[in-house]
């Protein structure tokens, strides 16, 4: 999914009316938004941070110093192993991993569904239909 | 909260700086691990810095990390830092830990190391100038300045890295390099070593992808089946069912080969081993393996091949070796190309021609060429000051200086060049000079000496280069190399030696001395050549006609991509020149490097006393051969890999689809007609196949590899659905089912025998002698997978075709080659050996500083009495004390620990 169909497609879960338009940025094809009252912003995780704000939904951005870190923390996962040039190997180590993380938990944060949820969810779509090893991962 | 650092891990930085900066650090308990321990249990691979929360949680993200501190001490989040650090992870990171890892690991220098920055850097200054605030998000310093200080702080603390253009970065970086934490952080973490304390740590790293390259992966993509059109499954049963009809006729065996107009020819050079030494498994991966599989690929598609090596034999190395062993150094060659020969023959290495480069044709192509250079005025002459070591009365060839190199430190650099940083040395640039014969310290004089013109020659190269390697399939580092060396502008390269043997220097006042190795030795091929054939011109002087595909470890490739094409391009008699440079990166032993020496590793000449067939052994060095990054033969691995992917995998499924045909067909291959599931897995097998082709026409040898299993894998899992065994017993039809998929299985096992043949010659040649597959198609393999066995075919007795490593065995072999002691690594050894030193008694005063700390907390909550919380404290603060003596780790303190 390109980054910019990612987004609208968040708006519209978010409950943003009036729709977005994204330009892309370089080979990678970074999402850049131009703000009204502001310079644009560049960047998946930095634009649905900021849609997150503008639908006043912040709790989706975590509530406590704790959630907050845990929050950008898998954001961050997202845009650097995820969406790297992920060969198969490290595609079965993410999961792997994520499985094991989730072990314990509902949502990422732990029981609090979160901007981080729905973007690894994003993410990770296209992986996670065909492996049914990782239970956890697909229960999430 | 325990935070969890390691010795040079670049994360501590920010997250040390940060945590300066916020408030209530005094509940942060510090533990130093070593840099390839898993902290976080969740993660596969080690990660430090890590961040324990006391929730249990963990922070395993650098600016995670910071930012928790950050917003403890109130901090409220805003888009702009959420900006600078995605793009400090997507953008800045991988540019900047490709610097690190060339700057710290492989000693690099200069633009090398800058330029996968320099772009990066020039974002942040111009976003800095742009918006005329001191901070990137604004007036104040603020997380996202403290993540990207930290992250560039050991690069740009160097001012050689910090480019002055950048004006308003170079007072940003100073403005918060002043600062009381960062301050401490980069004591703490350089440790006033500058950016080489962050070796222990980056020197455990995986070498990050080609940073211009990154979108070439090593790792086989996909193996879940792919989509196939109707009219892809057609045209691929299309040609299944013209079976053996369509080889074409086998070509006739050539003695001498030779090129032949209008056709592919292909001439395959391995680099020339050095005759004094037996050779270790990196270096026939490296080239004399590596080149036998793509020369055996070459003929199997009926390319003219001719496939050449040879020993190396002349110089100073073979003279002392000589004086050593009491014998001559014919002697010596004599006896040592003896010895790569037969271990080569027992590798099963397909040459055509194994010579040597003390030969009369070798003086006389040598010569020629010089000549060829000396009238074209290409030869400069020069007094060189050298070193001559006195006790052993004579002029010390470079191979027989060792040092300390100037460039990147490295104790045990030859006089060449360095292992370490594989740059060029000049000789009496080393530090600490020493003799290697008789270790004495050698003295500088001055000799007359010949120099290749290179910056004469340059233009030329350039324009060879500029025509050759697009398309071609030069390996990325060869080009990197070799761009590197243009970059750097080329210098006169001195071409004789104060020697006997060698080839002599036709030269009046040149008498005494003989040709450079490294001049003369890429003339070897051709030399083999001439030895072979007299018409050895042909192959050697027609670049029109000839591809010429040249493989060696990646140390060669400025001998071979460039100082022999200049020689060549300035003799002017149009010489072939190479066009494919097949480089490869460097094989290690365990965790560290063979060592003849030290005993460690394994030699040719002692492969064949391990009881494994060669077979296995060019199967496990092909599956893990150094094809765009470092690798490592381990013991363990290759147990595994010849238990799994041979035993299990491959032999099982070849095994089975030879038993079926015997035990329920009587030997005969029962007729087989194809259901649209069959006709999709003989599409599935025809594109794996195209796959093996399009890989191993680019010499991805270990990557084609990988399709040979797949394809035997799809055959385990086809045999596993259709229950061939239960159906034979079952009605007409379902014998008939059972013909089918066992007519189809053999069929895909004669083409993985042939597949397997450039991998495992001698495994092949057993599979085709149990099918008792048709001689035309044991030797050609087309692009379509053809029905080669047909209904009624006889095959021959089946076997299986290998045997289960045991642990035992394999256990004793790593003792005998020393791979045992190899596994505590020399250098890291004194930081891991502290911090992990008594990991029980850590672990147990570990849970003591948790519990005490509870006991503290839990006073306090009480508002108990004040002596009593002072009292129990002071247990806590001595517990810490412990931990950290115990850590070996108390982080105020620097450790001092030297370079070894």
């Amino acid at each position: 999914m390109a980054a910019a169909a990612e987004l609208t497609l968040l708006e519209k879960s978010l409950g943003l009316s009036k729709g977005n338009k994204y330009s892309a940025q370089g080979e990678r094809q970074i999402p850049v938004l131009q703000t009204n009252n502001g310079p644009s912003l560049t960047g998946l995780t930095t634009i649905a941070a900021h849609l997150v704000k503008q639908a006043n939904k912040e709790y989706l951005l975590g509530s406590t110093a704790e959630e907050k870190a845990i929050v950008q923390q898998w954001l961050e996962y997202r845009v650097t192993r995820v969406d790297g040039h992920s060969n198969k190997e490290d595609i079965r180590t993410l999961l792997k991993d994520l499985n094991s993380y989730l072990e314990d938990k509902v949502y990422l944060t732990g029981y609090n569904f979160t901007l981080a949820d729905i973007l690894l969810y994003y993410g990770l779509h296209r992986f996670i239909l065909m492996k049914p090893r990782h239970r956890l991962v697909r229960n999430w | 909260m325990r935070l969890f650092v390691s010795e040079g891990a670049p994360g501590s930085l920010p997250v040390l700086a940060a945590a300066g900066r916020a408030q209530g650090r005094a509940e942060l308990l510090i533990s130093t691990v070593g840099p390839e321990e898993c902290v976080v249990p969740f993660l596969t691979r080690p990660k430090v810095p890590v961040l324990q929360l006391d929730s249990g949680n963990y922070l395993f993200s650098t600016s995670a990390i910071c930012r928790y501190f950050f917003l403890l001490s109130g901090w409220e989040q805003d888009d702009l830092t959420n900006q600078w650090l995605e793009w400090e992870a997507t953008e800045l990171q991988p540019a900047l830990s490709a610097a690190l890892y060339y700057l710290v690991v492989q000693g690099k220098k200069g633009e090398d190391v800058l330029g996968p920055v320099r772009r990066a850097l020039t974002h942040i200054d111009q976003s800095l100038s742009r918006r005329s605030c001191p901070f990137l998000a604004g007036e104040t310093e603020s997380l996202a300045d403290v993540v990207l200080w930290g992250a560039l702080y050991p690069l740009l603390q160097d001012p050689a890295y910090l480019p002055e253009e950048l004006g308003a970065l170079h007072s940003w970086f100073q403005t918060l390099s002043s600062q009381e934490p960062c301050q401490r952080a980069a004591e703490t973490v350089l440790k006033q070593q500058g950016v080489l304390a962050l070796r222990p740590y980056l020197q455990k790293q995986p070498q990050p992808g080609s940073f211009e390259g990154r979108a070439v992966s090593n790792e086989p993509e996909e193996e879940e089946l792919a989509t196939l059109s109707e009219e892809e499954i057609t045209m691929a049963v299309t040609a299944w069912e013209k079976g053996l009809e369509s080889l074409p006729p086998l070509r006739p065996q050539q003695n001498p080969v030779l090129p032949v107009p209008g056709e592919r020819n292909v001439l395959i050079t391995s680099a020339l081993p050095y005759v004094n030494n037996v050779p270790h498994l990196g270096n026939i991966i490296g080239c004399v393996l590596s080149a036998d599989v793509f020369a055996r690929y070459s003929r199997l598609r009926q390319w003219n091949t001719l496939y050449l090596c040879g020993t190396d034999e002349y110089g100073t190395a073979t003279e002392t070796k000589a004086m050593e062993e009491g014998l001559t150094p014919q002697e010596i060659c004599d006896k040592y190309h003896a010895i790569h020969a037969n271990i080569y023959r027992w590798f099963n290495i397909s040459f055509d021609i194994f010579g040597r480069t003390t030969t009369p044709q070798q003086t006389k192509i040598t010569q020629d060429i010089f000549q060829r250079l000396l009238t074209r005025g290409f030869v400069l002459e020069d007094t060189v000051e050298q070193l001559r070591c006195e006790r052993c009365a004579r002029f010390l060839a470079d191979r027989f200086v060792e040092g300390v190199c100037p460039f990147c430190g490295y104790e045990e650099a030859r006089g060449d060049q360095c292992d370490k940083c594989g740059k060029l040395i000049n000789a009496i640039e080393l530090k600490k000079p020493q003799c290697k014969v008789c270790r004495s310290c050698p003295v500088v004089k001055s000799s007359r000496h010949l120099f290749l013109d290179l910056p004469k020659l340059e233009k030329r190269l350039e324009e060879w280069l500029g025509k050759t390697l697009p398309g071609s399939d030069w390996t990325p580092n060869a080009r990197f190399i070799i761009r590197s060396w243009l970059r750097d502008g080329l210098k006169p390269r001195c071409i004789t030696r104060d020697l006997k043997w060698g080839t002599p220097v036709p030269l009046e006042g040149f008498e005494d001395k003989v040709f450079y190795v490294w001049f003369d030795a890429t003339i070897g091929y051709l030399s083999i050549t001439a030895n072979y054939t007299d018409q050895w011109e042909r192959w050697w002087k027609n670049p029109e006609q000839v591809n010429l595909y040249q493989f060696m470890a990646k140390d060669n490739v400025p001998f071979h991509g460039l100082v022999f094409p200049c020689s060549a391009l300035g003799a002017e008699d149009n010489y072939t020149l190479v066009s494919h440079l097949i480089a490869t990166e460097y094989l290690n032993y365990e965790d560290g490097k063979f060592s003849k020496s030290r005993g460690v590793g394994v030699f040719g000449d002692m492969a064949q006393d391990t009881g494994i067939p060669a077979d296995i052994w060019r199967f496990y060095l092909l599956y893990i051969r150094p094809e765009g990054q470092d690798s490592a033969f381990s013991w363990t691995d290759m147990l595994l890999k010849n238990n799994s992917e041979l035993l299990n995998n491959l032999g099982n499924f070849i095994n089975r689809a030879g038993m079926f045909v015997s035990k329920f067909f009587g030997g005969y291959v029962p007729e087989m007609v194809l259901t649209s599931d069959d006709r999709r897995l003989v599409a599935h097998v025809t594109l794996e196949l195209q796959h093996y082709h399009q890989l191993l026409e680019k010499v991805r040898i270990r990557e084609a590899l990988r399709s040979i299993l797949t394809i035997s894998r799809h055959g385990n899992q086809y045999i596993q659905v259709n229950e061939a065994w239960k159906r034979i017993k079952g009605s007409e039809a379902d014998r008939q089912r059972a013909g089918t998929v066992t007519g189809l299985a053999v069929n895909i096992a004669a083409l993985l025998s042939v597949m397997l043949q450039p991998y495992m010659p001698t495994v092949s040649a057993t599979i085709q002698a149990q099918l008792q597959l048709p001689l035309p198609a044991c030797s050609i393999l087309l692009t379509n997978f053809l029905c080669t066995l047909p209904a009624g075919h006889q095959i021959g007795t089946v076997s299986p075709l290998f045997q289960k490593l045991e642990n035992d065995q394999i256990e004793s072999l790593r003792q005998r080659f020393g791979g045992g002691q190899a596994q505590v690594p020399p250098m890291p050894a004194v930081v891991e050996a502290a911090a992990t030193a008594a990991p029980r008694q850590v672990q147990v005063l570990m849970d003591e500083v948790a519990r005490q700390g509870n006991i503290v907390r839990e006073l306090k909550a009480q508002k108990a009495d004040k002596n009593q919380v002072a009292a129990e404290v002071a247990k806590l603060l001595d517990l810490k004390k412990q931990l950290a003596l115990a850590e070996g780790k108390p982080l105020e303190t620097p450790k001092g620990k030297k370079k070894k």
